[in-house]
């Protein structure tokens, strides 16, 4: 395995008419990880993953995948690349062993591997008893586990995945996820792209996208521990009045209701005075509250990423 | 190009196919309807008419000129008149389509070789009138007995020469069958490609197929030549039952009728590929398939005769398939002619095919965007 970067992009940006859908984003995906996109809706997640797999033209940067250029090398990559779309797109009135078998002949499998191929497949992702069922009339995580299949069909070196879990309860969700853990061991670069957190926080790294605008990197433990010291719940007799009083108070960033408590995210640089100022302002309001610190997640991080100051200070 | 995926491609569009129970149905049970609503309701050779008689002359001559026109079985009395007024009351009330007076003067006048009887036909029907009129033109038999000799034809009032009724050769399916094949064939072969391709863009297959290998030629080929066999099939259905129905005959090669269906499948075919990349949703294709084919059906010679449309409409029906193929079918079938004597039409559909293909394959892109 070299250790060039799987992905490499300089300053990609694309433009749907009066809307900048992606803005200038920098970003190296390392080999054999599971690298993670974490944003809302509409921040250029799909946008970005289309135009690595040449499917959508940038309007501005590099790209490169797999030492390929894109878009001018795509139909090279194209052999190289799995991409998992966001909403199901294999045939719904195809049964499994027939879609498996459709893409293993576009896709170029040896003829005499083919079959064996398509019978490990099927073992794997626990769909050999439904060979002959439709995929249309599956359940959400079964058609989930037949299109893993048959993006790993030519074991591909780099792996996208558009939100590949938002459609599927919990529990395939987890055991989607040690399938996708089970690539990474064989050595596949996987690219994911997520609104989740704590599926983002199964990523080894991550990128946060905020508008189009990438607007943090790293691990998953080195961004939630640049914000240690900054997080604490707020235990309050009525957190709602307190989340008011809380509003547009000096140095807070972020205040969300956690069940009975109150989730607060100070602004960087706050001295041990932060929270005795913020229960002195509680108890001008009425309130009874107390501060406790407690360990940032990844929430915190895309609060802090997002927030207008914070992305200043970054750039 | 690679066979494998072409193949494969086509695999699936037959497993698709298979399962849609639909499209299957309406495939072999379009031909046949449309067959059947052309061959019986759209009769041109009329028969039983409603008629009502006004003899005001009550002779044996007129009499005897009254069953010939009955004998014609054209012509079915369902009232009585006794004046001309009556009768003209009763086509304006729509009681009667067709009315025959004959005038008191009746012996009289066929002795001078005036007029002897008018016909009054409803000329709202453009049917009934077109029949009325085709018949005034034809020349009176010699058959006739000689009483009947002085009919002559005024162009202001439409008469029925009784004779020109017993034409063998106004049987209007043996028009009707050969051009039928190529309308079903335009409405279907463009129809079901066009939707082909927008499907799966709808259904959202396309973002997984152009991520792959897959050229833009192998799935546009792929998708076309699976309904180039179900196009032959509707051929032989229509063939097959024109000639058991209605006693179709085909009088040139069978091999040059399929020859042609074949020009006309690929031509249909490829034109719709083109609206399929085109179309932006399922609908907007169907909408473009019938914005092609209701010209095709008024212009092509399939209704109007080609001959008696202005030059603009010419022009347009030169550039419509269904104008070439007409005049192969009728050629091949009805007068013995070989697909090399109407080389010009059979060009004509396969430099419209090629350039059907060509527009398709360079419109598709492998991108979203």
């Amino acid at each position: 395995m070299s250790d060039a970067p799987a992905i490499h992009v300089r300053g990609l940006s694309k433009r749907f008419g009066q809307l900048l859908a992606v803005d200038h984003v920098d970003l190296d995906v390392p080999r054999g990880r599971v690298y993670g996109f974490l944003g809302p809706n509409g921040s250029g997640k799909s946008t970005t993953i289309r135009m690595l797999c040449g499917l959508l033209t940038p309007t501005e940067g590099e790209i490169e995948v797999l030492g390929l250029r894109v878009p001018q090398e795509a139909e090279a990559l194209r052999r190289r690349i799995g991409y998992m779309t966001q909403s199901f797109s294999l045939f719904a009135d195809l049964n499994v062993g027939e879609n498996l078998e459709f893409i293993a002949e576009i896709l170029g499998v040896p003829r005499e591997r083919k079959r064996a191929r398509i019978a490990e497949l099927m073992e794997r992702y626990r769909l050999a008893d439904r060979r002959k069922q439709l995929a249309g009339t599956m359940s959400g995580g079964q058609k989930q586990r037949l299109a893993l299949a048959c993006a790993v069909m030519h074991e591909p070196e780099l792996l996208f995945l558009d939100e590949p879990t938002s459609a599927v309860d919990p529990e395939s969700r987890r055991e989607f996820w040690e399938a996708l853990f089970e690539l990474t061991d064989a050595g596949t670069t996987l690219l994911v792209s997520t609104h989740l957190m704590d599926e983002a926080e199964r990523c080894h790294r991550l990128a946060i996208l905020d508008r189009g605008r990438l607007v943090a990197d790293g691990t998953p433990g080195a961004l939630t521990g640049a914000l240690e010291g900054r997080t604490f719940l707020v235990e309050s007799d009525d957190p709602r009045r307190a989340q008011h009083a809380l509003s547009g108070a000096p140095d807070v960033l972020g205040v969300a209701q956690v069940g009975h408590a109150l989730r607060l995210l100070a602004d960087a640089g706050q001295g041990d005075g932060f929270a005795a100022a913020v229960e002195q302002r509680l108890r001008e309001a009425g309130q009874a509250a107390r501060l406790r610190p407690t360990p940032p997640n990844l929430e915190d991080v895309f609060v802090a990423a997002t927030h207008p100051g914070e992305q200043e200070r970054a750039a | 190009m690679n066979g494998r995926r072409l193949w494969a491609i086509m695999q699936k569009e037959i497993r698709q196919l298979r399962r849609d129970r639909i499209t299957l149905a309406m495939i072999m049970v379009m031909p046949i309807l449309q067959l059947v609503l052309f061959g019986y309701a759209i009769n041109l050779n009329l028969r039983g008419l409603d008629a009502a008689i006004a003899d005001q002359a009550q002779t044996s001559g007129s009499r005897a000129l009254v069953m010939d026109m009955l004998a014609t079985g054209v012509i079915r009395p369902v009232t009585s008149a006794r004046t001309p007024e009556e009768v003209v009351d009763l086509i304006r009330r729509g009681r009667i389509n067709v009315g025959v007076v004959i005038p008191p003067d009746f012996e009289a006048r066929k002795l001078d070789g005036r007029p002897v009887a008018q016909v009054l036909v409803d000329g709202s029907d453009a049917t009934v009138a077109g029949a009325a009129a085709q018949l005034a033109q034809t020349p009176v038999d010699s058959r006739l007995p000689d009483a009947h000799a002085p009919y002559v034809s005024t162009p202001s009032v439409p008469r029925i020469v009784v004779t020109s009724f017993y034409n063998p050769e106004r049987r209007s399916a043996i028009n009707i069958v050969p051009g039928l094949i190529g309308v079903i064939l335009t409405m279907t072969m463009v129809l079901f490609t066009a939707i082909a391709i927008v499907r799966e863009r709808e259904r959202g297959n396309m973002e997984l197929l152009i991520a792959t290998p897959l050229t833009s030629t192998e799935l546009m080929l792929g998708k076309v030549v699976p309904y180039v066999l179900i196009g032959l099939v509707q051929t032989t259905v229509i063939l097959a039952l024109g000639r058991w129905l209605f006693d179709v005959p085909i009088r040139g090669s069978l091999l040059d009728v399929y020859f042609a269906a074949l020009l006309l499948i690929a031509s249909n075919l490829t034109l719709g590929l083109l609206i399929s990349s085109r179309a932006q949703s399922q609908f907007q294709a169907m909408q473009m398939t019938f914005f092609i084919f209701l010209p095709s059906i008024l212009l092509s010679g399939f209704m109007f005769p080609f001959s008696g449309m202005p030059r603009l409409a010419q022009w347009i029906a030169e550039l419509l398939p269904l104008t070439h193929f007409l005049r192969l079918i009728r050629g091949i079938m009805l007068r013995n002619a070989g697909l090399l004597d109407l080389w010009g039409d059979a060009l004509a559909l396969v430099v419209f095919t090629a350039v059907m293909m060509a527009g398709a394959i360079l419109r598709f892109r492998k991108r979203l965007d």
